[in-house]
C-alpha cells in the first residue's frame, strides 16, 4: 500500500508515543486540527490530549517550554508549523537546545525533536518556504535532519525522537504527499548516515530533502545525455557523513551539490569544501552547486525561477566538461 | 478568577518602615516566624559580604566580571529561603547570593563569573538551572519544568528570578500566558532594581507597577516593597504556596534598588544622580530588620557579631577559593557538546591534542 510522507511521520509519532510514555507532541493546531499538513491527524484523538496537545501561538514559547519539560524528563516532540515562523524561536534554539548539556557540563540533556516543515515548491505566501537549514547546522549542539522519502520520513524520525540528542527535523513540505511503500519496521539506523540512493559511474549529486526526488529525476533525465549518475542522499544535514559522500566522489571524480536554500553561504558551501578538501586527488572538475537565487524567497508564481530543475542540474552537469578539459568555474 | 482577585495590592505590601519601625499589616499575608527572620538576617549579612568580596576580586584578576546585587540582599535571600529542597530555582547572573543563600558553594557559584565553565553546580542535584544571561529566556524553562512535575505528580515549584529589563523581553510574556494556561506551579519574581544596565524603569515600562502585567495574563500578581526582607518572604512565601497547591502561577514584583553598578565593568554616575542612590541606601534592607528584630529583643548584639564573624569567614573561603586557579583540561571542550560525540568532534579532538603535544 502506498503511504505518502506525512503518514510516515505521522506513523512514526504514533509508534513512538506508544513505546515511550515520555514522548509527547505539541504546538500550535496539532490536536483537533492535526496539523496545517495533518501530520498529526488523529493523534489526540487516539492518544488524549495529555500526549497531543495543543499550545498558545508563540514559538519562542513552544520551544522554551519544551526545554523545560524535558529538563523535567520527558520527551518533547514540538512542530513549528513553517520554516519562518521558526524564527521567534531561533534564541531558544541555538542559545538554550543546542547548549544546555555543554553548560550543565551533561548533567542536563535535552532528548527533544522541533520538527520544521521547510522549503518551498507548494506556492505557499511569504515566510512559508524557506530553507533555514544553514541557520542550524551552524549551530553545534544540534542535529539537524531532513528526510526525502517517506520510508526515511518514518525511519529518521523514529531515530530522531530516541537520539540523547536535541534534533532539528526539517520536514520537505513538498514531498508531504509523495508517496511509496514504507515499511513500518524500521529498516535500520538512519541518523548521522547519508544513503546512497542510486548507483552511477560519472557522477554524484549531492542532494537532500526535497531535492533527493528532483536529483533522481535529473539522473533518469541524465541516461539520454549518456551520463550515469550517482545521486546521495545525505538526510543527516548535522553531522555530516564523510565517509558515504566521499566513497562516492572517489569512484565518480566529479560531484554537485544541489539544495533549495540560497547558496551564499549556505550549506552547499560547506558540503563543496569538505569533499574539495577530502578528494582533490581524485576530483576531475570543481565541486558545482546549483541552489536557489540569493534572493528572499520569491512570490509563489516565481518561485519555479529559484528552485533548482532538472534542466538546470543537467546544465550543471554539463559544466563538468566531460572529457578532462579544463574548466572554467562560475561561468 | 476575576480581575478583582488577581489585581496586585494597591501599594507594594509592606511589613516594615524604612526606619525598621512596624507598619500596619497588609490583607492576607502572615508574618514570618522569627526563627525564619533571624535565618534570613544571617543569610543577608553573609550575601552582602560575599558580594564585596566577589567585587573586590574582580579588582585582582580572580574573576572576570560580577554583577553586584548590593541593596538586593531582601530579595536574594527570601527567593532562596521560600523555596524546599525539591523546588527549582532559575537564577539570572545577577543571583549569586541567592545561590549562596541556598546552600551552593562559593567556588560553585563563582565558576561562571570566573570564567573556568558555563556552571559550576550540577542542576540536577541542586534543582538550580544554570546562571542565565540571556534574558528571561529562562523564565520559559522555569513554566515548562513546573509543568512537567506537576505532570509527574511532584509537589514541586519552579521560582524564576528576573530584572525589570527582562519585562520587556517577548519570552517573559510568552512564559507568563503558557504557564498561566497550563496553570503550571510557578513564581516569576521580579527584582525591579530601576535600571537595566544604564536604562531607567521610566523608559522601560510605562506600566505603574510590572505586577499588573500579571492581570492580562489571567495570573495572580502582587507588588510588595523588595528592601523589606519580612515582606518580601510573606509574599513570596504566600506566592510558593498558591502555586504549589495547584491554584496556577503568581507572578511577585519587588521594588528594589541596585546599590552598585550593573558590574565591575560600568560606570552608574554616568546614568544616574548620588543623590538618588543615597536616598536608596537610606532603605537598606539589612539595617531595616536587624532594627526591627533588635528592638522586638528578637536579634542581641552578640547575635549581630557573630553573623558579621561567620561572614567574615565566609569571605576568607571565598578568596581561598578563588585564589586557588584550579587546572582546566583543554580536552573537557569536546566532552559535553553531544550525547553521541560526532566523527567531525572526534576528528577536531584528536587535532587539538596533537597541538598541544608539540
Amino acid at each position: 500500500m502506498t503511504t505518502t510522507m506525512a503518514q510516515a511521520l505521522n506513523a512514526a509519532l504514533r509508534d513512538a508515543l506508544k513505546d515511550d510514555d515520555r514522548v509527547l507532541v505539541f504546538g500550535e493546531d496539532v490536536g483537533a486540527l492535526g496539523g496545517v499538513f495533518r501530520v498529526t491527524d488523529g493523534i489526540t484523538a487516539d492518544f488524549g490530549e495529555n500526549r497531543c496537545f495543543d499550545t498558545p501561538l508563540a514559538e519562542s514559547g513552544i520551544v522554551g517550554f519544551a526545554v523545560g519539560m524535558a529538563m523535567g524528563g520527558f520527551r518533547p516532540v514540538v512542530e513549528m508549523q513553517f520554516d519562518a515562523f521558526a524564527y521567534p524561536a531561533f534564541e531558544q534554539i541555538t542559545s538554550h537546545v543546542a547548549k544546555l548539556r555543554n553548560r550543565t557540563r551533561g548533567a542536563l540533556s535535552l532528548p527533544m525533536v522541533i520538527r520544521i516543515p521547510y522549503a518551498g515548491g507548494i506556492g505557499g505566501v511569504e515566510h512559508h518556504c524557506d530553507s533555514s537549514e544553514a541557520y542550524y547546522t551552524h549551530t553545534p549542539g544540534l542535529r539537524v535532519v531532513t528526510p526525502g522519502t517517506a520510508q526515511d520520513a518514518y525511519d529518521l524520525l523514529r531515530d530522531a525522537i530516541e537520539s540523547p540528542d536535541p534534533v532539528v527535523f526539517l520536514e520537505p513540505k513538498a514531498r508531504y504527499w509523495s508517496g511509496e511503500e514504507v515499511t513500518f519496521t524500521r529498516t535500520g539506523p538512519a541518523m548521522d548516515k547519508a544513503v546512497v540512493r542510486r548507483h552511477g559511474k560519472d557522477v554524484t549529486l549531492i542532494a537532500y530533502g526535497p531535492m533527493v526526488a528532483t536529483a533522481l529525476e535529473t539522473a533518469e533525465a541524465a541516461k539520454d545525455e549518456g551520463w550515469d549518475v550517482e545521486v546521495v542522499d545525505l538526510r543527516s544535514l548535522s553531522p555530516f557523513d564523510d565517509e558515504t559522500v566521499t566513497a562516492s566522489v572517489r569512484r565518480t571524480g566529479r560531484a554537485v551539490v544541489v539544495h533549495e536554500a540560497a547558496g551564499f553561504g549556505g550549506y552547499g558551501a560547506e558540503v563543496v569544501a569538505r569533499v574539495t578538501e577530502q578528494c582533490f586527488h581524485q576530483l576531475h572538475a570543481p565541486v558545482l552547486r546549483v541552489t536557489g537565487l540569493d534572493i528572499p524567497y520569491p512570490a509563489p508564481k516565481l518561485e519555479r525561477h529559484t528552485l533548482p530543475d532538472v534542466d538546470r542540474i543537467l546544465d550543471t552537469i554539463a559544466r563538468l566538461q566531460w572529457h578532462d578539459t579544463p574548466v572554467v568555474a562560475g561561468a | 478568577m476575576s480581575v478583582k482577585t488577581l489585581l496586585p495590592s494597591a501599594t507594594p505590601v509592606r511589613f516594615l518602615a524604612e526606619d525598621g519601625s512596624r507598619v500596619e499589616l497588609h490583607e492576607g499575608y502572615a508574618e514570618p516566624a522569627e526563627d525564619r527572620l533571624k535565618a534570613a538576617y544571617r543569610l543577608m549579612v553573609l550575601g552582602r559580604r560575599f558580594d564585596v568580596q566577589a567585587t573586590a576580586l574582580t579588582k585582582q584578576g580572580r574573576l572576570a566580571v560580577y554583577p553586584s546585587s548590593a541593596g538586593q540582599e531582601a530579595c536574594q535571600v527570601a527567593a532562596a529561603l521560600t523555596l524546599q529542597d525539591d523546588d527549582w530555582l532559575f537564577p539570572t547572573y545577577r543571583d549569586s547570593v541567592a545561590l549562596i543563600a541556598r546552600g551552593l558553594k562559593p567556588g560553585e557559584v563563582l565558576t561562571l563569573l570566573r570564567g573556568d565553565a558555563h556552571c559550576g553546580y550540577n542542576p540536577a542535584e541542586t534543582r538550580v538551572a544554570p546562571q542565565c544571561t540571556p534574558l528571561a529566556t529562562q523564565t520559559l524553562h522555569a513554566a515548562g519544568l513546573a509543568h512537567a512535575m506537576q505532570r509527574k505528580g511532584e509537589d514541586a515549584v519552579a521560582l524564576a528570578l528576573i530584572g525589570d529589563g527582562a519585562t520587556s523581553e517577548g519570552d517573559f510574556h510568552e512564559a507568563l500566558n503558557f504557564a498561566a494556561v497550563f496553570k503550571a506551579p510557578a513564581v516569576f519574581f521580579v527584582q525591579n532594581n530601576r535600571y537595566a544596565i544604564s536604562v531607567p524603569f521610566e523608559k522601560q515600562s510605562a506600566a505603574e507597577a510590572l505586577a499588573y502585567k500579571g492581570v492580562g495574563y489571567g495570573m495572580r500578581a502582587e507588588q510588595v516593597d523588595g528592601n523589606d526582607a519580612v515582606a518580601v518572604l510573606a509574599v513570596l512565601d504566600d506566592a510558593v504556596r498558591h502555586a504549589r497547591e495547584g491554584r496556577g502561577p503568581v507572578l511577585v514584583e519587588a521594588h528594589t534598588y541596585r546599590i552598585d553598578a550593573h558590574t565591575n565593568a560600568d560606570d552608574a554616575t554616568r546614568y544616574r544622580e548620588a543623590e538618588e542612590v543615597a536616598k536608596w541606601r537610606e532603605a537598606d534592607p539589612l539595617r531595616r530588620l536587624e532594627t526591627y528584630l533588635k528592638d522586638r529583643n528578637a536579634l542581641s548584639e552578640p547575635e549581630i557579631e557573630l553573623c558579621h564573624a561567620e561572614a567574615e569567614e565566609f569571605a576568607q573561603t571565598v578568596r581561598d577559593t578563588l585564589n586557588a586557579e584550579p587546572e582546566l583540561d583543554p580536552m573537557s571542550l569536546f566532552d559535553h557538546v553531544y550525547a553521541e560525540p560526532t566523527r567531525q568532534l572526534e576528528a577536531q579532538r584528536a587535532a587539538l591534542e596533537a597541538e598541544l603535544e608539540v
